[in-house]
């Protein structure tokens, strides 16, 4: 075991291995580290902020579906209306259409009958005509009696 | 494997050393100098012959091998480094130096762009150079045998100088940076004016040179202690792998097995503690707290 120049060879090595490891290859690593570090930090505070945006975008569409259903409630409430309004409208006019297609039946039929009492009237005055030149056996002059006639016509 | 016991423990625990032998030099096989010559070194003897100026080419090479593999992958890695989904070795770069920077963090306070790199680079090249040691002990040195080259140890951080060589290095950072954040006047009074002070100027003085004495060994201590537990760490686990090799064929597995899993554990906190053992005498050359 003896000490001679291996000493300053071990250090001349040991230098220039230190020197070479602080250049080529400490920096490098080091700076993929960090850089690495730097964009796991930046992906955790990214999906932070995309937790919350998720949970505000939820907050927020719950809100309008509230908001849609209560609309919605809305409008069923108002078309129940209107449809019951309307359905008592064309009530009312049914009701008033019948009415009328009563009362126009009514009035005809007043009509047919007053034409037809007038044409009995008629009839009868005739029948009544008939009947007299048969017992008189003689004829009636209608013009004569025309005057006479109308008056029992206007009798019967 | 042939000789004694003790020979092939000695063997197993020469360095592969190249250095240079003086003139009129008597050579293992006999041959003698003519003049100084740069040589690998036969034998231990001649290893130790040569003194300081001689390197330890087995050591270097497994080292700077290991700290290139280390580099390469890393630095693989870090080109293709993206923020994106990473890969199997990147996944394994980030955990590496996430593991590293976080005990960084925790220890050092201040700002300097050196120390996480350094300590990246210390843990992962200890660890590297231990590992070597659950490589079986005659495996590689057999083979390079084959190849001609009689020493070979393959774990550079049984080898002192290894150790030393990057704790010496660990030292001059704690120079460095203790005199560039304190100053020298606040360096030396850091040195000289704890942990013993009084508010008489008289006995303030006195008190200097045993302080210095103090801190002074406290300061040295950090380095060689650094260098020496890893070192005797793995010596020792080295040295027992080779005791185990000795044992009779059939019965080396009933040991070697359970002492290379518990060396599993051995490697890593060994590379740990010198790891976190710079980081803190940085971070306590950083503080100014006196």
């Amino acid at each position: 075991m003896n000490i001679n120049l291996t000493i300053i060879g071990q250090a001349i090595a040991f230098f220039i291995f230190v020197v070479f490891c602080m250049k080529y290859v400490w920096p490098p690593v080091m700076a993929a580290l960090q850089e690495r570090q730097k964009k796991i930090a930046d992906g955790l505070a990214a999906s932070d902020r995309a937790a919350r945006d998720l949970e505000l975008a939820q907050e927020k569409s719950a809100q309008e579906l509230r908001e849609a259903k209560q609309q919605a409630a809305t409008l069923i409430e108002q078309a129940n209306k209107r449809a019951a309004q309307i359905v008592e409208a064309s009530k009312e006019d049914a009701r008033k259409e019948g009415q009328k297609l009563i009362e126009q039946a009514k009035a005809e039929i007043e009509q047919e009958r007053n034409q037809t009492r007038d044409a009995l009237r008629a009839e009868v005055a005739a029948l009544a005509i008939a009947g007299a030149e048969k017992i008189l056996e003689t004829s009636v002059d209608a013009s004569k009696n025309s005057e006479m006639l109308e008056k029992l016509a206007a009798e019967l | 494997m042939a000789g004694s016991a003790s020979e092939y423990i000695q063997h197993h625990l020469q360095n592969l050393t190249y250095g240079q032998l003086p003139a009129e030099y008597v050579r293992a096989d006999g041959t003698v100098l003519s003049e100084s010559t740069w040589t690998l070194a036969q034998t231990a003897k001649e290893a130790g012959d040569m003194g300081f100026w001689a390197i330890h080419v087995d050591s270097m090479g497994w080292a700077i091998g290991l700290g290139v593999l280390f580099l390469f992958l890393f630095r693989m890695a870090a080109k293709r480094a993206t923020s994106g989904i990473p890969g199997g070795l990147q996944n394994f770069v980030e955990v590496m130096v996430e593991f590293v920077d976080n005990s960084v963090k925790e220890t050092f306070h201040g700002r300097n762009k050196v120390i996480a790199p350094l300590a990246l680079t210390i843990f992962c090249w200890v660890f590297l150079m231990n590992l070597m040691d659950l490589v079986p002990v005659d495996f590689l040195p057999q083979l390079f045998h084959m190849a001609g080259l009689d020493y070979m140890k393959v774990v550079p951080t049984t080898d002192v100088n290894v150790t030393l060589g990057m704790s010496l290095s660990v030292f001059a950072l704690i120079i460095y940076y203790s005199l560039k954040v304190k100053g020298v006047g606040g360096f030396m009074g850091e040195l000289t004016l704890h942990p013993f002070s009084s508010d008489n100027l008289f006995l303030k003085i006195l008190l200097v040179p045993v302080n210095f004495l103090l801190e002074g060994v406290s300061l040295i201590a950090k380095p060689i202690s650094l260098a020496l537990r890893l070192f005797g760490n793995l010596y020792a686990g080295e040295l027992i792998f080779i005791l185990i090799a000795l044992l009779p064929l059939w019965a080396q597995w009933t040991l070697s097995v359970p002492w290379a899993i518990f060396h599993i554990l051995v490697i890593t906190l060994q590379a740990f503690i010198f790891m976190m053992l710079t980081i803190v005498y940085l971070s306590m050359a950083h503080e100014d707290s006196h």
